[in-house]
Order: C-alpha cells, then structure tokens, then sequence
C-alpha cells in the first residue's frame, strides 16, 4: 500500500519536533534550520502550519532535472535525489510550485523530502498527530469522517 | 558531550566580542544554565556591586539539553545580580532563542562593563558583533522584533530584548524573547537596559549533533516523551488550560491570594480562569483562548494564546491589539486579576498583552498595583497622582492605565515601576508590602498552603514558586499527597524540591515536567547526552550545591538569615474564609528544622562541614 503524509495544521503546536526528528534523520544532527520539513507560524492569526513536499505524481522538479538526478522510488513512491548525480544547477528549486527543494550550500547538493523511506520520522516525532503517513488514497477520510458526524449531529437535534 | 563548549564574551565597554572555551571542570560539578552561570557570576563580579552598574555582569545560558530533541529542551536563563532585591537573580525562559544560541554553536553569553550608547547583539553561527541601537532605543518589544526581522530579511532571526519599561528604570523589567515568552522576575531586564544592551539577535545553523551516546539518547528521550503524554496534567491538563488549570483549585483551597493578599479566596475566579479562556464571547462567537502553543521541542505545550473581543473598552479603535498574542497563564491571571480584585478577563488579557510588548513582570506588577490600591483606599495615593484614575480593587481600568503607565514609564508608572517594597517604604507602609527580600509573592498563599511559607521565604531570588514548588504535593499530590495545612515534614519537602529544581533549572529542560518527571525520568537523558555519569544521586547534588552557592552570593551580598521571612500580614491575620481559616503562616515551626537539614547554622550559614561535603570554598563568597 502507498502511503503519504497528511497534516493537520489546526493540530499543530509549532513544538518543531519534526524539524528535529527530520534533520536528525537525514543529516546525523539536531538542526530545523536542515529539516525538510518546515514549521510555519502566523502569529497574529495564533496558527501553526507545518509544510513539506507533497510527491506530486507529475512531479515539476523531476522533468525539470537536467541530469536526471530525481527519481521515484517504486516503494513509496517518493521523488528522491541521487546526490551523486546532483549537480547542484537549483533548477528544480525554480520549477516546485510549492517551494520545498531546497539548496543545502553545506554540500552544494539539493535536498527534499524523500519519506525516510517509507517510515517518515516527522510523523513518528509529532506528539499531537497532526503529521500522520497514511494510505495514499484516504487522506481525506478523518475529515470526511468528522463532517459526516456533524451532520449526524444536525440531523438529531432537528429531530 | 551536549555542551558546545564555547562561551561567548561580549565586553559592553569597549565593544569586544570574544569566544572562550567552556570550563568543563565546572560543568561537571554545575550541569549547565542556572548552576553554571551562577558560578561564573560568583566567580566574576563582587555581590556588594551595583546592579545597575558596570561591575554587575549579565549571562545568558544554555543547559546541555537545550537545542535537543528532549522534550521542552529549549530552555535558557538570564542570570546576573538583582537590582529588585540585590540577591543573586536567574529567570528561566522558554520560547526559541535558547536552542537557537546552540545551534549557533553557543553555550553561553556573558555581557559585561556597559555601553555609553545603545547597542545589540547580532550573532550567525561564529560571527557575533555588537551594533548600534539607537533606533531601536525607546521602541517596544514588538516592534524591536519586528524592525530586527525586517533588517535582516530572516523570518528565522530569533530575538531577546527589553522593552521602554527596561529602558524607564522600572525595577522588575524582563528579558523578553519570541514575543511574549520572559526571562520575567527579579528585574532582569533592567540590568540588560542598564548596559544599554537592547537587543539579542541569533542565528544557527549549525544544529546540535554532540551526544554522547545518540541512539541512547534517542531512545530514551522518546520513551520519556510518552510518559509526559500519558500523564493528566502533562497530557491532558497543561495543553488544555496552560497553567490556568490551577485557578479553580488553589481558590477551592483557600491559598488564592487576594486584594493584596488580605484575603485567601476570590469570588471571580471562576470568571478569570482556564475554564473562562475556553467560553465562546457573545459578542464575535470566539472564544478569548485561540490555540495552545509549545516552545522550543516540547510535547506538553503549555503556552496560550489569545485574543481580546474588541468591542472591550481597553482595545476600542486600537486595531493593532485585535490579533493573537500570548495570553493568560496563571501567574499572570492572579496578579492582574484576584490580587486586584478584578474578573474582567479581557481587562486582564490587554494588561498582559501590554507586560509583554513593553517587557516587564506580571506578577510584580500586579502585586505592586495591589499594595499601590490599598494605599489609595487608605487615602495615601490620591485621584491627583493617579491622572484622575481610582485606583480601587475591582477597577478594571485601574489595571489598565496602570499597565500602560509602567509600559511607557509615564507619571505614576514610575511609582509603580519602584515595586511593591519601595513604594509602601515611600508612603511609610512598609508592612503592607508583600514581598520577600524586596521581591512580590507569586499566586500560592502560604496561609493555605504552609510548605510554600518556608519556600518563600528562603528562596534565593526572593518570593518564588518556581524555586520549590511543594503545591505538587500539598494540594496536587505529586510525587505524594501531604497535607496543606501543617507544617510537620515540609522543611524536608521544600528541601526536596528546592535541590530538585535546582538541577532541572541548569539542564535545559522545563520544571513543568517534573509534574509527570522525577529526577529518575530525567537523568537517563543527561547521562545519554553528556560525558560523565549523571544519575539522579548526582542531579540531587548538582541542585544542593547549585543552592548554597546562591546562598553564599547573597551572604555576601549582605542578605541574611534576617531576611528568611515573611510580611507580618502572613504571619499574624489569620485566613477568614475556606480550609485555612484561622490559619496563619506557621514560619517559627519550620525554619530552624530547615537550616539543620540543610547542615547550615541557627543564623543560616552554610557550615564548614556542609561546604567541604559539596566542594564548596571555605570561606564562602569572598
């Protein structure tokens, strides 16, 4: 089964967990500033909102690639970067709609989630489960689920 | 290894900034944060100084779990001589800036000497360079971070800074970090404006990867986590009221202290507390709580954050207080609400809003408006110095003049901004101040709860909770339930406590843990992280010596056994209402048996055998 992350921003704590478990994960240290995974805040609207790299299916920065440095991982389906191939050219950091390849200048390489994988360590740290990896087809469902009981609710009370 | 072993000097005088190796021969023996800058100020500045002057020095400290993935590992202190009650003064902080020092590869800043003008802090990483502030001199908290972020085009900048009450001399000023997270007692900030120091400013990418043992510290840092989700106030209680949780129970208790703690239980409790946060408003279908917020790594998350309904008469037409901001925690519900006798929680959350954007301490703020209420109703203050305010308990615009007064530092602020000791010696009242060596007593009145009289009145810094928070087991049961209203057994419980807390203050994780934590949970995490062996035999150590090195400070600061007291209000009128009644403190019973435990004379200093047991010098602090 494919799985993908799913956020919930209204659960978030803005703790950054992920960013540690993230950075500790993929780079051996502690260091949100080398996560893959960002915690947004807006603190005039009291909001936290955690944002990474969805593995759009027509991935932009995977055709954008001159030297065929990302790739799919069959397994999780993740975007990866070979980073023996990586040339550091940035041009997928230009064609991600969403911003989340970044340049890493530490080792002229790009970087970008890559699921861990297929065991995200994001989800793993999140104490509140605002990140969860789950089955790719029913990210949606929780949300359903939790309309459909408001709705139950209504139709109750208008009994 | 956890520490990043470097210590940053930063001469104010003459504008260096220099690195320094960490002495790791005293991170042995002290741990980190509060112990071990505590003995770098005991080993550096002379306790008699000035401290407002060049002589006192500031540092800002890391613990060696700030930065890391332990949960609430985000801690940092401000630790420097007092200018509220000349003790020795350390004000823990939570926010970001304490982990972004040791991702920039910092364990420490030491401020010293004082600049003639106004200066900040910038540090990336390795670089650090003191510049001038002249435009940010006078300027709010607020937009002190907002101008820094806009200069450095870096939405990650993390800031600390002082606020224009730091800057008009007020006397309980706070370091203020991330907005509305305090370094907040004892006047830390007024030492910080004092060096004309405005401003912190840190960068790091660099991260913490200098464990000891990684995967130990991974594995048990996560098991640890769990046992903080499991529990019901780290779990459930803390993240859905914040402190707050508290206000119910301590007024149930009678130890709600009230109206310059006249009174032990407040009538508006229920109308200021956690629960009230929670009610959705008539007037826009919000409630005044928004969301909980966590600090750097932590998993209780505790922190809230609010709004005030904006048809409220303290924010009409002010639309730059209609968003989110920091809102209530009990500390600051207590001070600006029972103890002025106000339940007006949107009078409050203002009040609160304005102690953040101009950076000075709630409680001592709120504990000084009551002692400042009760001379006006005695006709000592009158409507001619107040700018035509009645300054009576219950007036909510009392509270919010007054707040905007101390912010500003205008007309009567000042008066207020001396705190609650000076102002009633100004008005020759001293008896209704309520404070312990010149500092405002926190939200737990020690007639309801006896073991928070001794705690108060032999805390290091003056009146405190966070010292030795014996309410954990006299009302909340935790480790284990004493009973409130005696005083059998409770010298050894704030003992307990004090050394306890102690060591948790100097490892960079938070002492609201220690709810669900002992010192048990704790050591395996700084013995996963850090050379040497850390077992909670040796935390409890850490946290005794840390202690008598403190008390050696003010010994020779001139603050005595003398000053191991309490206002005599505590001491002789008696609780009126709930299950203290006919209770006073019980003080006399408890502090001869508390010197002896802790191996110190009948006048309470340390003895030569104690200092000898804990390597401390012989002759005490110079």
């Amino acid at each position: 089964m494919l799985r993908a992350l799913k956020i919930e921003p209204e659960k978030c704590t803005g703790c950054l967990q992920c960013e540690l478990a993230c950075s500790l994960e993929n780079e051996g240290v502690m260091n949100p500033a080398k996560s893959r995974i960002k915690v947004f805040t807006f603190h005039n609207e009291g909001r936290f909102s955690p944002y990474t790299c969805t593995q759009c299916e027509e991935a932009w920065c995977l055709h954008a690639c001159p030297v065929e440095a990302i790739v799919v991982n069959a397994e999780t389906g993740a975007k990866e970067i070979l980073e023996d191939v990586c040339v550091g050219c940035k041009v997928c950091t230009i064609a991600c709609p969403f911003g989340t390849v970044n340049y890493n200048h530490d080792n002229g390489k790009v970087i970008k989630c890559d699921l861990c994988g297929g065991d995200p360590a994001c989800a793993k740290a999140c104490p509140t489960e605002c990140i969860t990896y789950v089955d790719i087809d029913m990210t949606g469902y929780d949300r359903m689920k939790a309309w459909a009981a408001k709705d139950a609710d209504v139709t109750e009370s208008r009994a | 290894m956890a520490w990043t072993q470097k210590v940053l000097r930063i001469n104010l005088t003459n504008g260096s900034c220099q690195e320094e190796p960490l002495n790791m021969a005293w991170a042995q023996e002290y741990l980190g944060q509060r112990g071990l800058a505590t003995k770098y100020l005991c080993e550096e500045i002379d306790p008699r100084c000035d401290a407002l002057g060049p002589d006192n020095k500031l540092i800002m400290a890391t613990g060696p779990l700030t930065g890391t993935m332990a949960s609430t590992g985000g801690r940092y202190s401000v630790i420097t001589k007092s200018p509220l009650t000349h003790t020795v003064a350390c004000s823990n902080s939570g926010g970001f800036i304490g982990a972004e020092m040791k991702m920039a590869g910092w364990d420490m800043f030491i401020f010293e000497g004082q600049s003639d003008a106004p200066v900040y802090l910038y540090v990336h990483n390795d670089s650090a360079e003191l510049l001038p502030a002249d435009e940010l001199w006078g300027k709010s908290v607020w937009e002190t971070d907002e101008l820094l972020h806009q200069k450095y085009q870096d939405p990650q900048l993390r800031i600390s800074c002082v606020g224009r009450a730091a800057e008009s001399g007020c006397l309980y000023a706070a370091v203020m970090n991330d907005l509305h997270r305090a370094a907040g007692r004892s006047g830390v900030g007024t030492v910080m404006a004092a060096k004309k120091l405005k401003a912190v400013a840190v960068r790091g990418t660099k991260g913490v990867g200098n464990i000891k043992d990684p995967k130990r510290f991974f594995a048990v840092t996560t098991e640890q986590k769990k046992v903080l989700a499991d529990n019901a106030v780290t779990g459930e209680g803390l993240p859905a009221y914040g402190t707050q949780v508290l206000m119910n129970v301590i007024n149930e208790a009678g130890a709600m202290p009230t109206r310059n703690m006249k009174e032990v239980q407040f009538e508006g409790a229920q109308k200021i507390s956690g629960e009230a946060m929670h009610e959705i408003r008539e007037s826009d279908g919000k409630a005044n709580l928004t969301t909980n917020a966590a600090c750097f790594a932590c998993t209780i998350a505790c922190g809230r954050i609010s709004t005030i309904d904006q048809g409220h008469f303290s924010v009409k037409n002010k639309p730059e207080y209609w968003g989110n901001s920091g809102g209530l925690e009990y500390e600051s519900a207590w001070a600006l609400g029972s103890d002025i006798g106000v339940d007006d929680i949107d009078a409050l959350t203002y009040a609160n809003f304005i102690c953040n954007e101009d950076g000075y301490d709630p409680i001592s703020f709120g504990s000084t408006l009551a002692a400042a209420m009760e001379l006006y109703e005695e006709g000592l203050i009158t409507k001619e110095q107040t700018h035509g305010v009645e300054l009576k308990f219950g007036n909510p615009e009392a509270l919010t003049k007054a707040a905007e007064w101390v912010a500003k530092g205008e007309g009567f602020g000042l008066e207020l901004g001396l705190g609650s000791k000076r102002l009633c010696e100004k008005y020759k009242r001293p008896e209704l101040s309520m404070t312990v060596k010149g500092q405002e007593f926190p939200a737990y009145d020690p007639r309801g709860i006896q073991g928070m009289g001794l705690g108060y009145a032999t805390a290091n810094r003056g009146a405190c909770h966070l010292r030795g928070y014996t309410v954990a087991s006299e009302i909340l049961g935790i480790p284990e339930k004493t009973d409130p209203l005696v005083t059998e057994g409770k010298p050894a419980l704030v003992k307990a406590f004090q050394d306890a807390t102690a060591a948790v203050d100097s490892s960079g994780l938070c002492v609201f843990t220690t709810f669900a934590w002992t010192l048990d949970n704790i050591a395996p995490q700084i013995d996963a992280a850090c050379e040497g062996e850390w077992t909670p035999e040796k935390l409890i150590e850490v946290g005794e010596r840390v202690w008598n090195l403190e008390r050696d400070f003010n010994l020779a600061a001139g603050i005595t056994g003398k000053d191991d007291t309490l206002p005599k209000r505590l001491l002789t009128e008696v609780a009126q209402t709930g299950p203290a009644k006919g209770l006073a403190n019980n003080l006399q019973e408890m502090l001869p048996e508390y010197y002896e435990l802790r191996g110190w004379t009948t006048e309470g200093v340390p003895t030569q055998e104690t200092r000898q047991r804990l390597g401390l010098s012989a002759q005490g602090h110079r």
